[in-house]
């Protein structure tokens, strides 16, 4: 990896400076198809979210929600210049505390009211 | 070619992994397709040269959070769910609104994104670029995300400990 090629294409956010492995096989694959399979994934995360009554499996459904922006971010980052991949890790570690923080949570909602559905979460309803 | 198919091969696994992730009744099964998608998802990150990205994937998600996943459905032994009926409403206004929002989401992706095709790791994301990047440019969100981590041990250590054994528990009867 050449340091200049590398500064050169963090400063104009294009990839010219940088040697990309496998540069010589060409494929009708566009942005556009990241981005569908981006779209497929956030709408079954929705889904997941507003369906299922289990709390895992919303907490689950969320992440597959975040990994659907991941993956649009990383798809436009090649476009763009690095800085969707640094903004992915970010997510991902947000993603890591959110789990940590709402699976605690369930515990210590299931410690008092054994269960873990959704629809029995009723504790602040007036 | 080979770009193709690799890219239908992860995309297939990857959406057949979130479906099965909502039809499954077990939460274990779920967890486990979940896993599928986070694999099949650093797939697809390689495919777009984020050999970086993909390893965090692989270590932080399909390690450490579904770990995380497994190990509190395992703790709370909670069973299959009982589906609930679906209401009518939902079919009546989510099918059409649904159709709707897709078509109009294809159009716009159709509309609006070029077309230029993008070469197998168009743009690689190495450990040292992004080392630089999150230590010069992102510095500063970089520090912040580690106080937020920080906060959410804390939160997740306090929210899953016990009750204290000064606090006089209720009797319920």
């Amino acid at each position: 990896m050449e340091w200049h090629g590398f500064r050169r294409a963090l400063r104009d956010g294009t990839n010219e400076g940088l040697q990309p492995w496998g540069r010589s096989s060409i494929a009708p694959i566009t942005t556009l198809h990241y981005l569908v399979v981006a779209a497929a994934l956030f709408v079954l995360g929705v889904i997941g979210v507003l369906t299922r009554r289990n709390v895992v499996i919303v907490l689950m459904s969320i992440e597959l929600i975040l990994n659907a922006v991941n993956l649009n971010l990383v798809a436009f980052s090649r476009i763009w210049g690095l800085h969707g991949q640094i903004f992915a890790i970010f997510v991902i570690t947000d993603a890591a505390a959110e789990a940590a923080v709402g699976l605690g949570i369930l515990i210590a909602f299931f410690r008092n009211k054994e269960t873990v559905n959704v629809d029995e979460i009723n504790l602040l309803k007036w | 070619m080979l770009h193709l198919t690799l890219f239908l091969i992860f995309g297939a696994i990857c959406v057949a992994g979130a479906v099965n992730l909502l039809v499954q009744r077990h939460p274990i099964n779920s967890a486990l397709s979940l896993v599928v998608v986070m694999g099949s998802l650093a797939g697809e990150y390689l495919l777009l040269g984020a050999e970086f990205v993909a390893a965090i994937q692989v270590i932080i998600y399909a390690g450490a959070i579904m770990v995380l996943f497994v190990f509190v459905i395992m703790l709370l032994n909670a069973g299959e769910e009982e589906r609930a009926g679906g209401s009518r409403v939902a079919l009546l206004l989510g099918v059409p609104g649904m159709t709707i929002g897709s078509l109009l989401m294809a159009w716009v992706l159709l509309e609006r994104s070029g077309t230029q095709s993008v070469m197998m790791g168009a743009l690689p994301g190495p450990p040292k670029i992004i080392g630089w990047l999150l230590f010069h440019d992102f510095l500063l969100p970089f520090e912040v995300t580690s106080v937020l981590v920080l906060i959410a041990i804390m939160g997740a250590v306090v929210l899953a400990s016990h009750p204290e054994p000064s606090q006089p528990r209720k009797k319920v009867d």
